[in-house]
């Protein structure tokens, strides 16, 4: 009794082989050509359909008509053992040549048959899960206050010792943050301050007010919106950069090599970046004001028949020192948030690439919810004291 | 063993911007031997290999792996090419994200059409051959240093390439589970035939897995040995040779520090 294990076409990679039994049960199976990556495949499909269907007593397979042969045939030999082992059948390789022989002894078939248990997380109860998380957050809060601590001490000994602020590092993150995020916080707020002239000017217009659009940009500008858009675009060029510096240096060991050459990490790391952001942060925002205004200006002088002159004669009546002194003072404000925020989450990192990421996303996400948060509290501040 | 080149490099010369590291180089790499390429630090072991996997363009010459050029490929048919290769990096190169179980059975899974509990199988005699048993379900940054590099070979032989490409493999390892790492290479090297090219400087393990070996040379950006390491050792002209196989600082550097 035979069955060709070849199809019809005869193509190059389908497996080849074939089967005979003998009336005691036994089954011979012989290989025949090439056992290797291209035929394994569809010959474990064929064969353990094949013998799920018959029954035997013992398997024997024959290697002496293969060509080539290498872990992938090892691999098929011990699929049809698992088989002949399911259905209690006895199960021998026959004819193997002494380089097959070789490569069967580098695997050890019986280990590959034991179940190696998956290492299942059993899913936690409910309470078990909000106490997990209660204690992730407040050690999560512990570690920020605790790296605060160490900021702040870092900065003592930076005024203590001026000498040990790192100059060098100092001035390249402040070009970073500042001229080179310059262009872009002009720009959006450029833009913003066209955008809202034009739609106040919509409403004011029905009044006559189209003087008042120059008071609208330049307070709205210089009190909320150019110290939060500044903030947000500081987060996303610089927050997100310092978190992803820090937090490949972590993984390279960079910060360990920092720590064992006697470096304090915070006072090498992250106050050349504190400083830095909480000089540029500000002049940014006076940057974002200039423009905004100008923005404003253009609509101004472009639809709605205000004169050069006036626009900036009622810009200048509108605005007290006060509120730009405001405004710069939340951006200092926020320059700490973004830099703090951006350097905890970048030292938070350990593992692997992908930390890296998720550090540098929540470091974005995190400082425009604390420069929100802020805000509203500076908000808050104003209202009961201004 | 059959004298056949598998591996072609002709008037080879490499660098990064105008920086020359490698100057008219040519040798063959014959299929089924284990050859060695060393030399001292920056002389551009590891600048040949990328070359010849084609990640880096070469400035000029050919290099022939397996009957295709490798250097004057569009990236489709160099990935095709490099589906012959297996490469074993320095530092393991597994994916953070994956277990180590997925890492091995990434291109299984791609290339092959076993079925899922084969594939699974497959991994495990994979892992075993490394002796990393157990180790299925642990990511990356849950092992150490040797065992991301034993993971890392377990990966790059997942689908038996004709050559491995081992850039140092020793490194980092501990002396047994170096020993066993060359055992392992010249076990695969006779059960399955696989050529393998080899970067290293650790003398043990070249004395006892290279057939043949070039050595690379800063100065002259060449080769300036080529042959049995042990021939090499006892007869070579070069006096720089015969000092790296005999582990001898140079003159000058008697009372500094230095390898050679």
């Amino acid at each position: 009794m035979h069955s060709r294990g070849i199809k019809a076409d005869n193509m190059f990679s389908a497996p080849q082989y074939d089967i005979s039994e003998d009336p005691q049960g036994a089954l011979i199976l012989r290989l025949h050509g090439k056992v290797d990556a291209t035929t394994a495949g569809p010959m474990i499909e064929e064969l353990t359909d094949r013998l799920k269907k018959s029954v035997f007593a013992s398997l024997c397979v024959d290697l002496h008509q293969v060509d080539y042969f290498d872990d992938f045939g090892v691999l098929v030999l011990a699929e049809l053992r698992k088989t002949a082992a399911r259905a209690k059948a006895a199960f021998h390789i026959t004819r193997a040549s002494d380089r097959i022989k070789e490569l069967l002894s580098l695997f050890n078939l019986d280990s590959l048959e034991e179940e190696i248990p998956i290492p299942k997380k059993k899913s936690p109860g409910l309470f078990t899960r909000i106490g997990d998380a209660v204690i992730q957050q407040m050690s999560g809060l512990n570690d920020a206050v605790t790296f605060v601590g160490s900021i702040l001490l870092s900065l003592i000994h930076v005024c203590a010792k001026p000498r040990s602020l790192r100059k060098s590092d100092t001035l390249l993150y402040m070009q970073r943050v500042g001229v080179d995020g310059l262009p872009i916080v002009a720009l959006i707020s450029f833009l913003m301050g066209l955008i809202m002239a034009f739609m106040s000017s919509v409403q004011l217009q029905q009044f006559g007010a189209n003087i008042y659009v120059a008071s609208l940009v330049s307070l709205a500008m210089t009190r909320e919106l150019g110290p939060i858009i500044t903030a947000i675009i500081v987060a996303g060029r610089s927050g997100s950069a310092f978190a992803a510096e820090i937090g490949t240096m972590k993984i390279s060991e960079e910060v360990d090599a920092l720590f064992t050459m006697g470096f304090n990490p915070v006072l090498f790391l992250v106050v050349p970046k504190l400083t830095a952001a909480m000089v540029m942060v500000p002049i940014l925002t006076l940057f974002s004001d200039l423009f905004a205004i100008v923005g404003g200006l253009l609509v101004g002088i472009s639809m709605l028949d205000l004169t050069v002159h006036s626009y900036i004669a009622q810009t200048i009546k509108t605005l007290r020192l006060f509120d730009i002194f405001w405004g710069v003072l939340k951006s200092g404000v926020f320059a700490v948030l973004i830099t703090w925020i951006g350097c905890y989450r970048g030292f938070q990192v350990s593992g692997g690439a992908a930390s890296v990421g998720r550090a540098t996303t929540s470091a974005v996400v995190s400082s425009i919810f604390l420069i929100i948060l802020s805000d509203s509290v500076f908000s808050v501040i104003l209202r009961y004291w201004g | 063993m059959t004298k056949q080149p598998i591996i072609q490099v002709r008037d080879l010369s490499v660098g990064y911007g105008d920086v020359t590291v490698l100057d008219q180089v040519s040798f063959d790499i014959y299929e089924g031997e284990i050859f060695v390429i060393l030399g001292g630090s920056g002389c551009g072991k590891s600048t040949l290999m990328k070359a010849i996997i084609g990640l880096i363009p070469p400035i000029s010459g050919h290099i022939i792996l397996d009957g295709d050029e490798v250097s004057a490929q569009d990236e489709a048919k160099l990935q095709k090419i490099l589906r012959k290769v297996g490469v074993l990096y320095q530092g393991g190169a597994l994916f953070g994200s994956m277990t180590i179980a997925e890492n091995v059975a990434l291109p299984i899974e791609e290339y092959t059409s076993l079925p899922l509990e084969s594939v699974l199988t497959l991994v495990r005699m994979k892992l075993g051959l490394v002796n990393l048993q157990g180790y299925e379900h642990h990511f990356p940054s849950e092992l150490s240093g040797g065992m991301k590099k034993r993971a890392g070979l377990a990966r790059a032989m997942a689908l038996n390439p004709k050559i491995l490409f081992f850039d140092e493999p020793s490194a980092g390892l501990d002396p047994i589970t170096s020993a066993e790492l060359d055992e392992l290479i010249l076990h695969l090297n006779k059960s399955l035939g696989t050529t393998m090219v080899i970067v290293t400087h650790e003398l043990e393990s070249i004395f006892t897995v290279a057939r043949r070996i070039i050595m690379l040379d800063k100065a002259s950006k060449g080769i300036i040995a080529e042959g049995d390491p042990a021939y090499l050792r006892d007869h070579s002209q070069n006096p720089f040779v015969r000092r790296f196989f005999t582990r001898r600082a140079s003159d000058r550097g008697l009372n500094k520090k230095g390898t050679g």
